[in-house]
């Protein structure tokens, strides 16, 4: 199977499936995951995104290549996954019942 | 103890006397008759925003919007000559919806050079003029210049498109908007055009979400763990007072202050915060968008710590601008006495790079976080005011701005129903 992300990023290729294209993907993503799946995910990618950002911006964002921009997806994942591991201890915002809010309009890139 | 001055009358509330001081009776948020006296008397007869320009780039350009409260769908359309019109959603021949895609309800946007009739083909232009009737020699004394669609008064006011479904209507967009929306012309929306919109059901009456964000009282309690803990630990010691406040006709205003883009100190902030360099004030990294100084309505205190100026544009139409140059409209879409259609549109300069992006993203995410804690609250609010068991309820200083909306909402269902020459529906407001 060939890799989802650019070569450098090969140790985050097992949370390949975190490359999600809509806020709407990454958030269920994000409620369907356990504390620890969330915890292992942020703890494997929150070290690598200094790296990502340089990565990535070696070009211009609306010509990213394929594999620079499945990793800028799986950036926009750490960044909702953020919540639960540091603030709210829980994959859902505290209180929220069933309450959803959903992205409707989102860049394409 | 007071962090910002206040009024000379020693509040803000009382540089208002026309406000009171009293506890405001929440019997305009429970109930469907009153709601069906708001739908006349309030959506059917201000200008409600619609959207931007932006969403109709060329000729042809076209959106619906579904505007339940105020019993009407309509369409809105870029015309040839680069104006901006619309009207009512109704074929003249027999009342099909005339623009929409595969869900009647749902709103559609898109370009066409003309409008189809669904039914039986019926064509309008752009202008609204009836162009094509198939058959046409069928009908009787039948002149198509009497039958073009239906049109709604509708204005762009800063690149904001606006529609009013008053026939009678005599005043302006720009004059219904008042000083506050004069205060803030000029500032470059037109530069902000990276959208994040987002939509939520909500159960509860649409001035209760309108409340949740026209005060930041709750902040400090409510949005508590959002903070590191020892920053949490301080902002609710120090409460929240807004910068100043304003109301004027139907609107209102609150200028606050926010410490955080760039934080003074960088362990006030969470690590993502801090790797990004953004958060919910926006990204700290400021984007040019060619502004010596602000217009006079934005942070009007003029104060080095003005962090956001929220507006409460009567109806149902709120918007924020952040001191890093973005901004947020807020709007509310009754769907019933006790629910309502939320969206939230956050606007930036459009990125250039990656790490650009991404302090957008936090932005965008951080918003929905805050905004499903501001929401949590309301079904439980709602639930509760129903049952009358309490219906006056004390709003403070720092809450000035609810207080005017309730009030100013009241008196438009009190003055619609003058006009009806009804007696007025005993209210007990205490305003
Ligand atoms: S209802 Fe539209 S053409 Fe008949
Ligand atoms: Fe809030």
């Amino acid at each position: 199977m060939s890799a989802v992300l650019p070569a450098e990023f090969a140790d985050l290729e097992r949370f390949a499936d975190w490359s999600l294209r809509t806020e709407a993907e990454r958030y269920a993503k994000r409620l369907a995951s356990s504390m620890d799946e969330l915890q292992e995910f942020y703890d494997a990618a929150f070290p690598r995104l200094e790296a990502a950002m340089e990565h990535c911006d070696q070009y211009p964002l609306d010509a990213l290549p394929d594999d620079a921009k499945r990793l800028l997806w799986l950036c926009y994942s750490l960044v909702n996954a953020s919540f639960p591991v540091e603030v709210w201890r829980q994959a859902r915002v505290p209180d929220s019942g069933a309450a959803s809010m959903d992205a409707v309009i989102e860049p394409a890139i | 103890m007071a962090h910002f001055p206040k009024p000379a009358e020693g509040s803000w509330t009382e540089h208002f006397p026309q406000l009171g001081t009293a506890p405001v009776s929440y019997s305009d948020s429970n109930s469907a008759d009153h709601y069906e006296l708001e739908r006349d008397a309030i959506f059917r007869r201000t200008w409600l925003n619609v959207g931007r320009v932006e969403q109709l780039p060329r000729t042809g350009s076209y959106f619906t919007r579904e505007l339940d409260a105020a019993r009407t769908s309509v369409v809105v359309v870029r015309t040839a000559d680069g104006g901006v019109k619309a009207f009512h959603n109704i074929c003249r021949h027999r009342g099909n919806k005339l623009v929409w895609n595969d869900f009647p309800r749902e709103e559609t946007a898109g370009t066409c050079r003309q409008f189809t009739c669904k039914y039986h083909g019926w064509r309008y232009g752009l202008e609204g003029d009836l162009n094509f009737v198939q058959q046409e020699s069928e009908f009787f004394n039948f002149d198509r210049a009497d039958y073009g669609l239906a049109e709604v008064q509708c204005e762009v006011w800063e690149g904001f498109v606006f529609v009013n479904l008053d026939p009678d209507n005599t005043e302006s967009a720009s004059d219904y908007l008042g000083d506050l929306g004069a205060g803030i012309v000029g500032y470059p929306f037109e530069r902000m055009t990276q959208v994040h919109k987002f939509r939520a059901e909500v159960g509860s009456n649409w001035k209760l979400f309108i409340d949740a964000f026209a005060e930041f009282y709750h902040a400090p309690v409510l949005h508590a763990k959002q903070a590191v803990a020892e920053e949490s630990r301080k902002l609710s010691g120090y409460g929240f007072e807004g910068l100043s406040y304003d109301v004027s006709g139907d609107h209102g205003m609150v200028s606050s202050w926010g410490g955080m883009s760039p934080p003074k100190d960088l362990n006030m902030v969470k690590p993502i915060e801090r790797i990004l360099r953004s958060g919910l004030f926006g990204p700290w990294d400021r984007p040019d968008i060619g502004l010596d100084e602000l217009p006079p309505g934005l942070n009007p205190a003029r104060s080095p710590s003005w962090g956001i100026d929220t507006f409460v544009f009567f109806p149902n139409f709120m918007l924020l601008v952040w001191a890093p140059n973005w901004y947020i409209t807020y709007h509310y879409w009754p769907t019933s006495y006790r629910s309502h259609i939320f969206e939230g549109t956050l606007y930036f300069v459009p990125p250039t790079t990656a790490r650009e992006r991404l302090a957008q993203e936090l932005a965008a995410v951080t918003f929905k976080e805050y905004a499903l804690q501001d929401g949590n609250t309301l079904e439980a609010t709602q639930s509760m005011l129903e049952t009358g068991a309490v219906t006056e309820f004390p709003l403070c200083d720092q809450e000035i701005l609810l207080r005017h909306l309730h009030q100013t909402a009241r008196g438009r269902v009190s003055a619609h129903q003058e006009r009806l020459g009804a007696t007025p529906v005993r209210i007990s407001a205490a305003s």
